[in-house]
């Protein structure tokens, strides 16, 4: 085990106790067990290909699957597909599958269903995949077990697209020919992974029971999954708390809660597991109006904002503080770039210089900022927020919405400032490319180039960047890249987020990937105690 | 015969009713900024052109509102109350695996809170002054003004917590494989501390109001009367002073009991039961147009159903009242 943990003298004695017989338990994870997890909110679907959600993928990771999955460095790892090449020109990815898959309806797996899964459902359906498959020229299914992507020029990153959420393998059988989003099966996920849908009580549980049919033999170890749906944050750290509940992930467990939770001795805390999703929170300024307009403005703010602060007292010490648009978690990160300290001296000369006097209030500017609608957490960064910009002499004055109200303003332009949080994908041509380039500023959708920000080399660079195939030629693009981004400012970034995970101590092997909890879970094993 | 014709014109206008709630909450529910695709597109953390305009007509919002709110009020007519495109499920079917879970938390929490509280309130009412009064009227007090997550966090914390007597959230035992009396006592056992969470405040409406509408009782003539005939004291209390008491509590009960079907959002929240009201909240957030106008409908439905059967009850707990025109 990698992860170091604290025993107690009571757990000491008991591991001695054991020893003679140890080994085996150690070594040889046991058959059965039944975890029971948190879940929150609850999932609209568990078919994973029409919902993007944090949820869908946590439940459905488990009864999906795709060709890979991603070690904590982000190294490709076995899924569907055990072995796989790239050709020297980067325009060939041959993928060979295991043999012997079956669909949890018993019918087998082949090639076919990767061909029609990259070539007409996830092009149909899925908003972040599509444009990834559409740089396929061709993809063919030489043989039942090998399926062969011809690009249409090089694009490194496509390696990086599959994991269950980004590129989940479906059932051709159950879905050729039919209306995706309305097929009753989305009802009843058929997929190949290790668990299958028993029972879904909405409001209440969904049930997962082994997959007895799955194709890497003896597993899963746990007999069954239920995820408990536990609206309330206080209720979630009592169901830790008691026992009743063995992991928690995301956001499940509030920052404050964090400390007291982690002293307790049946529960272990980790950070890992969300190194593919690699989520970053920043300040988005709408580059349209004025003074944001103005990169003095930009720079002012990001040196009146203590980000040691937003992650000691807001995260309560958890997550690392940003250093430029890529997360450090995702190739291609570079932390030789200009920074941004807390400096409020440098922060008003600035804001002198842009002509921004302070009036009679104290006040150099008015902005109004969006607080971002996804909990607690985010109206304390606004209120921080709000403090730290008015010792330069801007007032801020918050505004708050439902998820709806926030995303209709933002993709529509019609705002000022706002918090942003976003998952970078594993890759920065997946996760961060799509934020500053012009080709991206489209008026009514989330998440593209929303603040309008443009730069004529940042847009050679990442298309570039891109389709290169010279891995030092690639980093060299992404560094000036970094470079010429944090010296503009478009978005103040602040903090690459940490989530706590919290496992009750009796599972084993929860987190094994740069996936995390979304994993398939078929190496979780349980202990007796 | 007038009791069934009194029945029949509050049908008819209850319909008229409906009809209106439904128009209204239909255009209201449009005016909040935002729609499911929007909400979806805003969970998933990816959106394109593409996924939004199909979802948009997927749920029908690319055709021009009048004719939306036609085919749904026409949908509703028959029976139909559409499909929540978000969970990909008939909203028939979503509600009624709600209505259950909703209706033994609330009818539970409505009983107890009645029978106690009124019993709170007599018992205050017949010790006026004396300390077990101002007992009463301090617990009443206490629950009244206590935010109810507050109490049922304070529940939580002591009884499944500390002490470990009593689960702190969910229905039954998910897993437990649990069939016939063992199953109810397992539900029982789950409502214990959400029930008494939403009586509690109840109760106090309750006991307040039969404590104040005794008082005003007693002092009337005709229990003076009664006192001068040489009548025991409990018979007047009941046979005098409730039954004339008991009418506001009555119209309170009346009033609460409409609610009865739209659950509690706090208390389903904060014990993850699964009923109609946190359904309800989100469904707000998500913008489930069709299941949240299928909540709505339920609910006003209920409200309606509860007012009439409220006046039927009146006419026979006090026969002074005639069901009029």
């Amino acid at each position: 085990m990698p992860t170091k943990r604290f025993l107690t003298p009571l757990a000491l004695s008991a591991m001695l106790l054991l020893l003679p017989g140890a080994p085996a338990d150690a070594q040889q994870p046991q058959r059965g067990g039944t975890l029971s997890s948190i879940i929150s909110p609850e999932p609209p679907t568990l078919m994973i290909g029409i919902s993007q959600t944090t949820p869908t993928a946590i439940v459905a990771g488990k009864i999906y699957e795709s060709l890979l999955r991603y070690s904590t460095d982000l190294k490709p790892m076995p899924g569907l597909a055990k072995s796989w090449e790239i050709s020297a020109d980067g325009r060939t990815y041959t993928f060979r599958l295991h043999e012997n898959v079956k669909w949890h309806d018993g019918q087998p797996f082949t090639a076919e269903d990767v061909v029609f899964t990259a070539t007409k459902y996830l092009i149909e359906v899925h908003p972040r995949s599509r444009p990834i498959m559409q740089r396929a020229e061709s993809v063919t299914a030489p043989d039942r077990n090998t399926v062969v992507f011809q690009l249409k020029e090089p694009f490194a990153p496509f390696i990086m697209a599959w994991e269950p959420s980004t590129a989940p393998i479906v059932p051709k059988h159950i879905y050729d020919g039919t209306n995706y989003r309305n097929n009753p099966a989305n009802q009843t996920p058929i997929g190949t992974g290790p668990f299958k849908l028993q029972e879904w009580v909405r409001g209440s549980h969904i049930h997962l029971v082994r997959n007895d049919e799955y194709w890497q033999p003896g597993k899963p170890y746990l007999d069954a999954i239920y995820y408990r749906v536990l609206p309330d944050a206080g209720a979630r750290v009592v169901a830790m708390e008691t026992g009743q509940t063995h992991l928690s992930a995301f956001a499940d467990i509030e920052t404050f809660e964090v400390p007291r939770l982690k002293a307790l001795p049946h529960l272990e805390l980790t950070t890992k597991g969300y190194e593919y999703l690699a989520q970053m929170v920043w300040l988005d300024f709408n580059l349209r109006n004025p003074p944001m307009n103005d990169r003095r403005f930009r720079q002012a703010v990001y040196y009146a904002m203590d980000r040691d602060f937003i992650r000691d007292r807001i995260w309560f010490g958890l997550g690392k503080i940003a250093t430029g648009p890529i997360h450090s978690s995702i190739p291609h990160y570079d932390a030789n770039v200009p920074k941004y300290p807390l400096d409020l001296k440098k922060s008003e000369q600035l804001l002198d210089e842009m002509g921004l006097k302070r009036g009679a209030d104290g006040v150099r500017v008015r902005v109004t900022l969006d607080a971002l609608p996804y909990g607690d957490i985010y109206k304390r960064l606004a209120e921080y927020t709000k403090q730290a910009l008015a010792r330069v002499g801007i007032e801020v004055t918050i505004r708050t919405s439902d998820v709806a109200g926030w995303g209709d303003r933002v993709r529509n332009w019609d705002y000022e400032m706002t918090h942003q949080v976003l998952s970078q994908l594993g890759h920065p041509a997946l996760g961060v490319s799509r934020l500053y380039i012009t080709s991206n500023i489209r008026k009514g959708v989330l998440f593209s180039n929303v603040n309008g920000y443009t730069n004529p080399r940042i847009d050679e660079l990442f298309g570039k960047a891109a389709v290169a195939v010279e891995p030092a030629e690639i980093q060299a693009m992404y560094s000036e890249i970094q470079r010429i981004l944090v010296e503009d400012v478009p978005v103040a970034w602040l903090l690459e987020l940490e989530f706590p995970t919290f496992i009750n101590k009796q599972f084993r092997n929860v987190i094994t990937s740069g996936i995390g909890v979304r994993d398939n879970f078929a190496d979780v094993h349980m202990v007796r105690q | 015969m007038q009791r069934l014709q009194f029945i029949a014109q509050r049908v008819v206008k209850g319909i008229v009713v409906l009809l209106g709630i439904i128009i209204l909450n239909f255009l209201l529910i449009r005016m909040a900024p935002g729609d499911p695709a929007s909400v979806m597109a805003g969970e998933a953390g990816a959106a394109d052109e593409v996924f939004m305009s199909q979802l948009r007509k997927e749920f029908g919002l690319d055709r021009p509102l009048h004719e939306q709110l036609a085919v749904y009020v026409k949908n509703v007519v028959t029976l139909d109350l559409g499909y929540s495109y978000r969970q990909q499920r008939p909203v028939a079917d979503l509600l009624l695996e709600r209505v259950p879970a909703t209706l033994l938390l609330t009818g539970t929490a409505f009983l107890l809170s009645l029978v106690v509280g009124v019993l709170l309130g007599i018992l205050a009412a017949s010790r006026v002054g004396q300390w077990s009064d101002s007992l009463v009227t301090v617990i009443a007090l206490f629950f009244y003004a206590t935010p109810i997550f507050w109490v049922g966090l304070m529940g939580i914390l002591l009884f499944s917590v500390t002490l470990g007597w009593l689960p702190s959230f969910g229905m039954y035992t998910v897993g437990g494989k649990l069939t016939g009396a063992a199953f109810a006592l397992d539900v029982l056992h789950h409502l214990i501390l959400p029930a008494i969470t939403l009586a509690l405040f109840h109760m106090a409406v309750y006991a307040r109001m039969t404590r104040a509408s005794m008082l005003e009782m007693r002092d009337q003539d005709f229990v003076r009367t009664a006192h001068a005939k040489g009548l025991r004291e409990g018979r007047i209390v009941r046979i005098h002073v409730l039954r004339n008491a008991i009418l506001p509590v009555i119209t309170m009960a009346g009033v609460k009991a409409g609610y009865l079907i739209g659950g509690s959002i706090v208390v389903e929240t904060v014990f993850a039961w699964p009923g109609i009201g946190r359904l309800a909240f989100e469904t707000v957030m998500q913008r489930d147009y069709n299941l949240l106008l299928g909540v709505f409908i339920l609910t006003s439905f209920m409200v309606i159903a509860v007012n009439l059967i409220t006046d039927i009850i009146y006419s026979f707990v006090d026969p002074r009242i005639e069901l009029g025109q």
